[in-house]
């Protein structure tokens, strides 16, 4: 061996510049870059094919109509999705509801309060609760959950009736469920972003708050929250992209009933239910198939904004104070 | 000389109920998980019996529902297939985001457009799959590699961003010692970067296994549903979710009991897929 040149055990040398090892360095890079350029393609592929496959549901009821249109009506080939479009609110609406609240409170709790030892295997609790298959939590909502809170339901329903959407009959599968079920599957991520964002805040504005005589509960409403806000809300809307695509749980839980439903209790449909549940029957008939896709592109669309402005915020969350990215190599 | 003030009472309740509430609400958080694996363990060990595994689904409403032999062999030979197209792919772009990429215009797009993916309901994965290989008749209609075709598309996100992450977290000062010795980039890259970000990688990639191996939707309208033990994937195949999707929806107790033991299956596998990916995360001689 020369003296200077280094080997790997058995290799060629580290500094091998043969003319097949130079030619290597932009084969490498060029199928680097053709993959990420691949993800884009793609993407712009997946948006086209189902605007194509969509067009003539939208061709025979129009944009606003297919949206707007309070009639999904399978057997006379009529399709206005706004049964499923207020189904999709109103259960997202409950899922956030319930379930940014918690979300903020464990990560709070994690990230302040709880004693060290406790810290980690809290975060692993939560981090399980996103590990349990969609599916899974709809077998549980279905035949455990739904009729136990059967009783529970009517009495709210009997004792808030006097807000909007609330009273009447309780079914068993029902729009509540459907929001609860997705509420608990948003709770980790939410809950883990909103740790990333208040761990960036600074130890001095906290140790400031806590100097001056707050006490712990005054230092996170001082120091934690507002420092953290945009990047929960950040956290928040990107639980709400969660809770809109969230197909398998709510189909099974929600009753599959379309129309806009009566209250919070009756049974309805979402955009993405309406997809999984109706897809057998509508492979043979073509308006009824362009319709699901025309549901999936407005689906996409939907996730796609939500998700561009939780992005925006949870950016702009940690810009600054982020773990400081390595450059990557130069040249 | 002054003395501090004492903590008034009132903010003395007001700091002591707020704590409490969060340490409740987390509590509440977690209440879920109990009480599915309570129920997941009580009612599904009840159907774990001899045959449960050994046998397929016989499509009998009455009788005898038969076991989940079929979903299991379906699920494992979708998600292997599933993890050879994005694992690669995933980590390829990965690379390119941190090797190459860095802050450039291109790889910001690239990321963000990554980050749009991991939005992408999974349902609308499997939309895009059935318009494009299976309306088209590409090989026959439904068929277990289009599933895994789905099933790669929503693993593609996960593996890209962690591992952009651990391949952040190679010090350049590696990357710097290996090309001062004259290494030309691929080297370095096979032999620098990769080695030592392994276990991270492991570690997403496991994450992304474990997400694939629970979803349903994608596969609803890709691979279908068979009762039959199918290795081929050319051909219709079965996989846990869809077999619990579809018993969950009968009215008929045996068949509800056999969800419950799929459930269980699913989740086991899930669940030490997770554990796997902590382990070898510990491993780790970075971050």
């Amino acid at each position: 061996m020369e003296a200077g040149t280094l080997r790997a055990r058995g290799g060629p040398a580290i500094g091998d510049r043969s003319s097949r090892s130079r030619a290597l360095d932009p084969l490498l890079r060029w199928v680097l870059t053709g993959l990420a350029a691949l993800i884009l393609l793609l993407i712009g592929f997946f948006f086209v094919r189902l605007f194509i496959e969509a067009k003539p549901a939208f061709d025979k009821f129009g944009y606003i109509g297919f949206v707007f249109d309070n009639n999904w009506d399978v057997s006379k080939e009529i399709f206005g999705a706004w049964p499923l479009v207020v189904g999709t609110l109103i259960t997202s609406a409950i899922a956030l509801v319930i379930g940014v609240p918690v979300a903020i409170a464990t990560a709070l709790y994690i990230s302040e309060l709880c004693p060290r030892g406790a810290r980690q295997p809290l975060t692993i609790l939560i981090e399980l609760l996103a590990a349990v298959p969609s599916v899974v939590y709809g077998l549980w909502g279905i035949i455990v959950l739904a009729p136990k809170l059967h009783g529970v339901e009517q009495w709210l329903s009997d004792t808030f009736s006097f807000l909007p959407l609330v009273g009447g009959p309780v079914s068993i599968p029902n729009c509540f469920v459907a929001g609860l079920i997705m509420a608990i599957m948003i709770l980790p991520i939410v809950s883990a972003i909103s740790r990333e964002v208040m761990a960036t805040v600074p130890a001095q504005d906290k140790e400031a708050a806590l100097a001056l005589g707050a006490t712990r509960w005054e230092m996170i409403r001082i120091a934690v929250l507002p420092y953290s806000r945009s990047g929960i809300s950040g956290a928040a809307m990107l639980g709400l992209g969660r809770a809109i695509g969230e197909t398998i749980a709510v189909t099974i839980v929600i009753g599959n009933a379309p129309n806009v439903p009566d209250s919070i209790f009756s049974q309805g449909y979402t955009l993405a239910a309406v997809i999984a549940n109706e897809f057998n029957e509508a492979a043979s008939d073509p308006t009824h198939r362009a319709a699901l896709i025309a549901a999936g592109l407005v689906l996409f669309v939907l996730t796609l904004i939500i998700n561009a402005i939780a992005r925006y915020y949870v950016n702009r969350a940690s810009r600054g104070n982020k773990r400081t990215v390595p450059t990557g190599m130069a040249g | 000389m002054t003395t501090l003030a004492p903590v008034s009472g009132r903010r003395r309740t007001v700091d002591r109920v707020s704590r409490g509430l969060t340490l409740a609400l987390t509590v509440v958080a977690v209440l879920p998980l109990i009480f599915i694996i309570y129920y997941l363990i009580k009612e599904g060990i009840g159907a774990w019996s001899g045959d449960f595994f050994t046998t397929d689904p016989t499509g009998r409403f009455l009788g005898d529902p038969g076991g989940i032999k079929s979903a299991i062999v379906g699920t494992i030979l979708m998600v292997a297939l599933a993890s050879a197209i994005a694992i690669p792919f995933g980590i390829g772009v990965a690379l390119y985001l941190v090797e190459y990429g860095k802050g450039g215009r291109f790889a910001n797009l690239v990321r963000y457009f990554v980050d749009v993916m991991t939005g992408v309901p999974s349902v609308v994965f499997g939309l895009f799959v059935y318009i494009v290989l299976v309306v088209t008749k590409i090989g026959g209609t439904f068929a277990g590699w289009k599933g895994s075709v789905a099933l790669a598309l929503l693993m593609l996100p996960v593996v890209t961003r962690t591992s952009e992450v651990v391949l952040n977290l190679v010090p350049d000062s590696l990357r710097e010692a290996a090309l001062a010795l004259g290494a030309p980039r691929w080297r370095v890259v096979f032999r620098i970067v990769l080695p030592t970000a392994l276990p991270g990688l492991v570690t997403g990639s496991l994450l992304a296994i474990a997400r694939a191996a629970g979803e349903t939707a994608p596969l609803l309208f890709t691979a279908a549903f068979v009762f039959g033990t199918q290795f081929d994937l050319s051909q219709r195949m079965n996989s846990l979710p869809l077999q619990i999707f579809n018993d969950v929806s009968q009215a008929q107790d045996r068949l509800v009991q056999r969800a419950w033991g799929a459930a269980l299956t699913l989740v086991a596998l899930v669940l030490l897929l997770s554990l796997a990916a902590r382990l070898v995360q510990r491993r780790s001689r970075l971050a």
